[in-house]
């Protein structure tokens, strides 16, 4: 081309310029800064407003910062510290109260020899909950539990666990991590296990109770499986709840006492009024997470059921659950409860906060779960009744795989509610870590006036949870997003 | 596991719900455990250290409760109580005895149909400033702001004294006492009130202590205590004289570490009959003999309580004044022991 033309056209250029660099105003930072902050006189003056209200904030609490004071033994002694090192009047964030008091904020008055059982646990939980996170994916779930064993070596060795606990947890999990690479799907065995499991690492005590109960499921289960082809699917469910029911009210205790005496083995019982802090948070939280969810959605599906009773059943727990403030049922399991129960009865408070909780929770799911449902197109429902398949599969298969997807950002926004509204516990009296502890460091004398450090740190802690669960639920999206929008 | 529990209370619910309390006492010896309502947490008066020990004014009485009911100061389980469930949880039978800095007035005796037995503790409700604020009485605070702690008595007891001297204040409402602490020392109000055990103790605590004064006004009346359920008096009894026993053990100069020489010692027969050496006094009450004795050997006598947790030479530094013994110019009697 550029050959013909450079004999008849001598002014055309036969080679392209090399490109210019924009000019200074149109790239780099000089560009961003333009069209971000400096647009427009709004834009210019809300710029200047913000960059002042940083400048203000930094340079005020900045020194606080930096005078960080780790070591001392009373809030006195920090100011003292803080004085000699920057000057008289000069303040100072006073951290030795965490050094000194975490293990509050973290177990409450858990026992520091048995620490190791709680920090298993969590380890534990971890283990149980991959499967269910990340079904299937071998190698997220052999990541996670490479992070538990590598969690639990570090914690337990700190926390100066038995050795034969010590070895016996690193085999589980190292048995676990096999089990993922053979065959993931058989982990989920091990989440079904877990809650008994930690129940009994928490609260400690006979081994045979927590087995013997779970024992009852099995008794629900063989009665649902036997009764089924006989008598139909819901008598036999129901059939199966009573056995399950008797068992755990008569034969139970009888059961694991004998086998206790037959085959002793515990470990010492901690008892509830020693859980705190961050330990108590979680219990709570987490429990309430795992049990709420299954509720939740037997309450969404029963709030559109067509059976009279059942609706009008879900219809009434939802509205009067979600009608009255959490603490207002606080109040009842803490105090109501003990009118009820025969005088001597000492039913758990933790269990008691826990099963409130829990329904607080449910009913909100379940209008969460609701949503979802009634996001979902007719012809979902009118393809899984051509298809020929009943209410259950049509629910299992089509309809709530859908629903709950749809519902995800607004189920983990629950969850991470229901995990923050854990600190209002301290209304009656249990030593969550946002008040209840807090009030008892405050109540030293050592530490009386501190106000600051307490909540950075515990708000810290629970920033890291609960930003943990929204990313995963923003993980979780973007895995099951199959539409094209 | 704690299913069985649950449906089990449930059944029984039905059966025995209208079944009257048994007597605490039993309950309490049966348990083998005392249940103390405690505080969630008040310096020198009630709260766990770093390790998980109670200590403080009020805990030590239960403690003292524990060594006469059980013969074992170390079998008490605190259970902390906030300040709305603390009457509930009484009432209820969550807990045997509410030594929680109460205030004893006359609803919560009767409508609330509580018994206060006994008062360990009186305070009054005082007034802290600045002192360059230059204000030397409660009465010239007038105009000023004042930061108090909502739905307490504290509040009421403010707007009475305020109109009734005829002058004026801007309430500055915060919700506890570190709340109150940081206000007051951030300057949003001229003068913070509360109990004046309270006051000491915040006092006692500011980086700048000296430059800040408790105003000599008390304009309530404070008398703290425990508190058991109405109309059990046998476990009121109990309650109470363990503390008097306490107050008797001051005046006859019972110390935790001679309580055993003067048992063996003493010729006071008020004095053997205290500490079980003389008479059968104990039984009486459905107690040992020597209950007493073991209380005051565990805890110490009034005077060390209040000497150990909040009095002179401890950081809190509250003078006995009130609390002194009657012989001594305060309020604290027992009657005789006999």
């Amino acid at each position: 081309m550029s050959e013909t033309h450079a004999q008849t056209v001598t002014y055309v250029r036969d080679s392209m310029l090399p490109p210019a660099p924009p000019p200074v105003g149109e790239r780099g930072a000089v560009k961003w800064l333009r069209e971000n902050l400096f647009s427009s006189p709004l834009n210019i003056a809300l710029t200047v407003l913000g960059v002042l209200i940083v400048w203000w904030l930094v340079s005020a609490s900045l020194p606080w910062w930096l005078n960080s004071v780790w070591n001392a033994s009373s809030l006195g002694q920090c100011r003292e510290i803080v004085a000699a090192s920057a000057g008289e009047g000069a303040t100072g964030a006073c951290w030795a109260m965490v050094r000194e008091r975490w293990h509050q904020f973290i177990f409450g008055f858990y026992p520091p020899s048995e620490w190791w059982r709680p920090v298993l646990a969590f380890g534990l939980l971890f283990a149980a909950l991959a499967p269910v996170l990340f079904a299937g994916q071998k190698r997220n779930l052999t990541l996670i539990l490479g992070g538990v064993l590598a969690y639990l070596v570090v914690t337990l060795y700190l926390a100066g666990a038995p050795g034969v606990a010590f070895a016996l947890s690193l085999l589980l999990v190292a048995g676990l991590l096999v089990v993922a690479q053979v065959a993931p799907g058989r982990l989920l065995w091990f989440t079904l296990i877990f809650p008994a499991l930690c129940f009994w690492l928490l609260w400690g005590g006979s081994i045979w109770s927590p087995i013997v109960a779970m024992a009852g499921f099995g008794v629900l289960y063989a009665v649902f499986r036997f009764g089924s082809p006989f008598i139909g699917l819901a008598p036999a469910a129901g059939a199966g709840v009573v056995a399950a029911a008797l068992w755990w009210l008569y034969i139970d205790h009888a059961i694991a006492d004998r086998l206790q005496a037959a085959l002793p083995f515990a470990i010492e019982a901690v008892r509830s009024d020693l859980f705190g802090g961050f330990l108590l948070a979680i219990v709570i939280g987490v429990t309430g997470i795992a049990f709420s969810l299954p509720i939740g959605i037997l309450l969404a599906l029963g709030r559109q059921s067509d059976m009279l009773i059942v609706k009008t059943l879900s219809v009434g727990f939802i509205e009067f659950i979600r009608g009255v403030p959490l603490i207002t049922l606080l109040f009842t399991a803490s105090l109501l409860l003990q009118y009820f129960l025969p005088p001597g009865t000492n039913f758990d408070i933790i269990l008691r906060v826990i099963i409130l909780v829990t329904f607080f929770a449910a009913a909100y799911l379940a209008e969460v779960i609701r949503g979802g449902l009634a996001a979902l197109p007719r012809g979902q429902y009118e393809a899984a009744d051509a298809l020929g398949l009943d209410y259950w599969r049509a629910q299992r298969l089509i309809i709530l795989p859908q629903a709950l997807k749809i519902s995800i950002p607004s189920i983990v926004s629950t969850f991470i509610g229901l995990f923050k509204d854990t600190t209002l516990v301290a209304f009656v009296g249990l030593m969550d870590p946002l008040k209840g502890v807090t009030q008892i460091v405050r109540a030293d004398i050592n530490w009386k006036g501190i106000y600051w450090e307490p909540y950075i740190f515990v708000g810290a802690i629970f920033f890291v949870i609960c930003f943990g669960m929204s990313r995963y639920s923003m993980y979780l999206e973007r895995k099951l997003k199959t539409d094209h929008r | 596991m704690k299913k069985s529990v649950f449906f089990g209370a449930f059944a029984a619910t039905a059966l025995v719900s209208g079944m009257a309390l048994a007597g605490t006492l039993d309950d309490v010896k049966a348990r083998g455990e005392l249940i103390c309502g405690s505080n969630t947490g008040l310096t020198g008066f009630g709260a766990p250290d770093a390790s998980g020990n109670w200590t403080g004014f009020d805990v030590d009485l239960c403690r003292a409760i524990a060594a006469v009911v059980l013969g074992d100061a170390t079998k008490v389980k605190f259970l902390p109580t906030t300040g709305e469930t603390r009457f509930t949880a009484l009432q209820s039978g969550e807990v045997d005895v509410l030594v929680r800095n109460s205030t004893w007035t006359y609803s919560r005796d009767t409508e609330l149909a509580l018994d206060f037995v006994a008062v360990n503790y009186y305070d009054g409700q005082g007034f802290m400033v600045k002192k360059d604020l230059g204000v030397s009485s409660a009465k010239e605070l007038d105009g000023a702001t004042v930061c108090i702690q909502t739905g307490t008595t504290t509040e009421l007891n403010l707007a009475d004294f305020f109109k009734q001297n005829n002058i004026s204040y801007q309430p500055v409402t915060v919700q506890d006492d570190s709340e109150a602490q940081r206000q007051y020392l951030a300057g949003a109000c001229d003068a913070y009130t509360t109990d004046a055990s309270g006051l000491a103790a915040s006092r006692a605590t500011m980086p700048d202590a000296e430059n800040h004064i408790i105003l000599p006004e008390i304009i309530s009346k404070e008398p703290l205590g425990p508190v058991v359920r109405h109309g059990d008096s046998q476990w009121a009894d109990v309650v109470r004289w363990t503390y008097y026993a306490l107050l008797i053990a001051e005046e006859k100069g019972i110390t935790s570490a001679n309580v055993n020489e003067v048992a063996a010692s003493s010729t006071d027969e008020e004095v053997k009959r205290l500490l079980g050496v003389s008479g059968d006094m104990g039984a009486k009450l459905g107690i040992g003999n020597d209950a007493f004795k073991n209380a005051i050997a565990a805890v110490g006598n009034y005077g060390e309580i209040f000497a150990r947790n909040i009095g002179e030479g401890t950081t809190i530094n509250l003078a006995r004044g009130l609390n002194a013994l009657w012989t001594q110019g305060g309020l604290q009697y027992a009657p005789p022991f006999r």
